[in-house]
């Protein structure tokens, strides 16, 4: 018989430990999977972690790195501020459209224009997009009491409709000979979220993400609002009794994520995808909440999970080519990710006894 | 009988196909949050309902046997959540999620070489005359089986819950796990029953889905129904009739906005798409600001772990 004895605080090792735990074993079952497949695990396995840092063509990949790094560490940054006070912002997804749309609606609206301030219209612009769009499930758990969860859920499928509709209809290109999808940005000077070294990948959405990191570390850990959010998240009742107000609480957190969500948006739709089409979206959103869960909600723990979460994305892209991985086992190797990480999180929280179970 | 172009019985006969999956979903995440679990990867069970009873119905050539499937492997599916939860104790939250994640992951992968495959057929039942009766019988009688039996499930459910000893203990269990624990009853064991008979459901929802609604397979169709599930729940506030009559307004609102789409209104197809998650949320926020100062009417232990500690 195995028992569970609750330990008096979390054990500092198994914090650290168990990303790394779960990341082998989800390693192990994936290749367990990928041989399932009928596709060799160990070279599977190599392709996906090993070849994009350091097999051949790897100088290509490694700035594929931060292209799809960048917007996940940015919006898990933001969602784990929610997490931390227990305020459960699942809508990433459509904040981060959002802010696509209305940077690219003000960018298209001005064509073609020639001025240094578009960009930075369109980064505020962004902002305001995801965070107004975020204000929606706020707004609605402050005055109503309405779950937080079902309604920026519900957001994300409504933003993707707004998206297509505007793909179909008013932002679509003029010029595009009856093809759906708007102008595309990366020819439009003013407006183009350009790599600031050339072949890097680094453009201004990865040092945005930098910036989101040591902001959200500052915000958390040495500033009385991070202190709020993290006695709300841990002890709802002692945060009452020290004058933490919630509604505010909900509104910051919310707000918070939605401005990173869309400026996420806002960089992606200027940068590497470059046009507004019904496809734009390919699942960032929901990634960065296994990105924010892996990093163990710490800023530093985003930015390590967020790297490790794109080079999946990358080695999988490249294990498709080579080896005719399905994209989808890609997919599923992340949601095990998950899994593995919240089972192997109770050595964390609890001793594990072997042997009868005392009498009480 | 049409009212601006929309057949007014042809609307409600299909009301109540359109709302089978949404309803054995909600009727069974209504269990599982009885027994005081928050299980929020309704929409990766059903997928992988859809999926898994798709392959079978493919295979056999059975569609009941599909139907077998898509139930077995939404309980599946429940039963890894269901260990996560209450055996390692992790958060129902984050792990719902990653139920639904790893569930449209793995739909896809399963799901690869059935895209443009056509499932068997589900026959509707015959009523013989009692079809023929104008209005009632295009209406009631003129369905496939699972239609009345999702309406089965519901009754039995609500009996169960409300008159029965097992549904005593449920409830109780949902209630305060720690008096119920106290009281000699197996928490964990109830628990691991609920979330398994709700996974089942949603399976067999999302089996509906696939075999009769659409009916085909294509990666991520189930499109937030099982979210909406979700919804429905909070809107009955746990109470099986009240989660019919959700599922058959948001049945009732997707039927509509189809018949729009096909009746030729001037209103583009996206925007129309939008209405059945705009609708919930209005109706989400009514419920809520109506319960504001009311008695609450979710189970007292839903979300908290149960670790019995001594």
């Amino acid at each position: 018989m195995i028992t569970l004895i609750r330990r008096p605080n979390p054990a500092k090792f198994w914090t650290y430990a168990t990303p790394i735990v779960a990341v082998i074993a989800t390693m192990i079952a994936g290749g367990l999977l990928f041989a399932l497949l009928g596709k060799p695990p160990i070279e599977a396995i190599r392709v996906i972690f090993w070849d994009p840092l350091f097999g051949a063509n790897a100088g290509y990949f490694r700035g594929q790195l931060l292209v799809k790094a960048g917007p996940l560490i940015l919006i898990a940054s933001g969602l784990a501020v929610g997490f931390r006070a227990g305020i459960w912002n699942i809508g990433a997804e459509g904040q981060y459209i959002m802010g696509a749309l209305a940077s690219a609606w003000l960018a298209l609206h001005v064509y073609p224009a020639e001025s240094h301030w578009l960009f930075p219209a369109m980064i505020v612009l962004g902002a305001l997009g995801g965070l107004l769009w975020a204000m929606i499930p706020a707004l609605l758990k402050v005055w109503f009491g309405t779950s937080e969860i079902l309604v920026s859920l519900m957001l994300v499928y409504v933003a993707e409709n707004l998206l297509a509709y505007m793909a179909f209809g008013p932002l679509k290109n003029p010029e595009g000979y009856g093809f759906p999808g708007s102008r595309n940005l990366q020819s439009y000077p003013s407006a183009h979220n350009t790599d600031l070294i050339a072949g890097t990948g680094l453009h201004w959405g990865v040092v945005t993400a930098f910036i989101a990191v040591i902001a959200t570390y500052i915000l958390m850990h040495r500033h009385i609002m991070g202190f709020r959010i993290r006695v709300a998240g841990e002890a709802p009742r002692a945060a009452r009794f020290a004058g933490v107000i919630p509604a505010r609480l909900v509104v910051f957190c919310l707000g918070l994520a939605g401005a990173f969500a869309g400026l996420a948006g806002m960089f992606e739709v200027s940068g590497p995808s470059g046009q507004i089409t019904d496809s734009f979206n390919v699942g960032y959103g929901f990634t960065a909440i296994i990105v924010a869960f892996l990093g163990r909600l710490h800023p530093i723990g985003i930015l390590l999970a967020g790297l490790l979460m794109a080079l999946t994305y990358i080695g999988g892209d490249m294990a498709q080519l080579t080896l005719g991985l399905p994209s989808a086992a890609i997919q599923v190797f992340q949601g095990m990710l998950l899994f593995f990480l919240l089972g192997f999180d109770v050595l964390t929280n609890f001793r594990i006894r072997l042997g009868r179970k005392a009498v009480a | 009988m049409t009212i601006g172009g929309i057949d007014i019985i042809g609307l409600t006969a299909m009301l109540m196909g359109a709302s089978t999956p949404v309803l054995l979903a909600a009727t069974g995440e209504l269990v599982a949050e009885k027994s005081g679990v928050l299980n929020l990867g309704v929409e990766g069970m059903m997928i992988m309902g859809a999926v898994a009873g798709f392959a079978a119905a493919v295979a056999t050539g059975n569609p009941v046997l599909g139907f077998v499937a898509g139930a077995l492997a939404g309980a599946l599916m429940a039963l890894l959540f269901a260990f996560l939860t209450q055996i390692f104790l992790s958060n129902q939250v984050a792990t719902g999620l990653a139920l639904t994640l790893f569930g449209l992951g793995l739909s896809a992968l399963i799901g690869k070489g059935y895209e443009g495959v056509r499932p068997p057929p589900t026959a509707k039942l015959d009523f013989g005359p009692l079809a023929d009766i104008p209005v009632i019988g295009p209406i009631l009688f003129s369905h496939d089986w699972i239609v009345y039996l999702s309406l089965l499930l519901v009754a039995v459910v609500w009996f169960v819950l409300r008159y029965t000893r097992a549904g005593l203990i449920l409830r109780a269990v949902g209630e305060s796990h720690d008096a119920a624990h106290a009281l000699g009853y197996r928490v964990v064991a109830v628990r691991f029953a609920a979330l398994g008979f709700g996974g089942a459901l949603a399976g067999l929802g999302g089996a509906y889905l696939s075999l009769v609604r659409v009916p085909q397979w294509t990666e991520g169709m189930t499109a937030g129904a099982g979210w909406i599930a979700l919804a429905i729940v909070v809107f009955a506030s746990w109470r099986p009739w009240r989660v019919l009559l959700g599922a058959y307004m948001f049945g009732g609102i997707t039927a509509l906005q189809l018949q729009l789409q096909a009746a030729g209104y001037a209103i583009p197809v996206h925007i129309l798409s939008m209405a059945p998650y705009v609708i919930t949320i209005i109706v989400l926020v009514i419920l809520s600001a109506l319960h504001r100062h009311g008695v609450q009417a979710a189970p007292a232990s839903l979300g908290k772990s149960f670790h019995a500690s001594s």
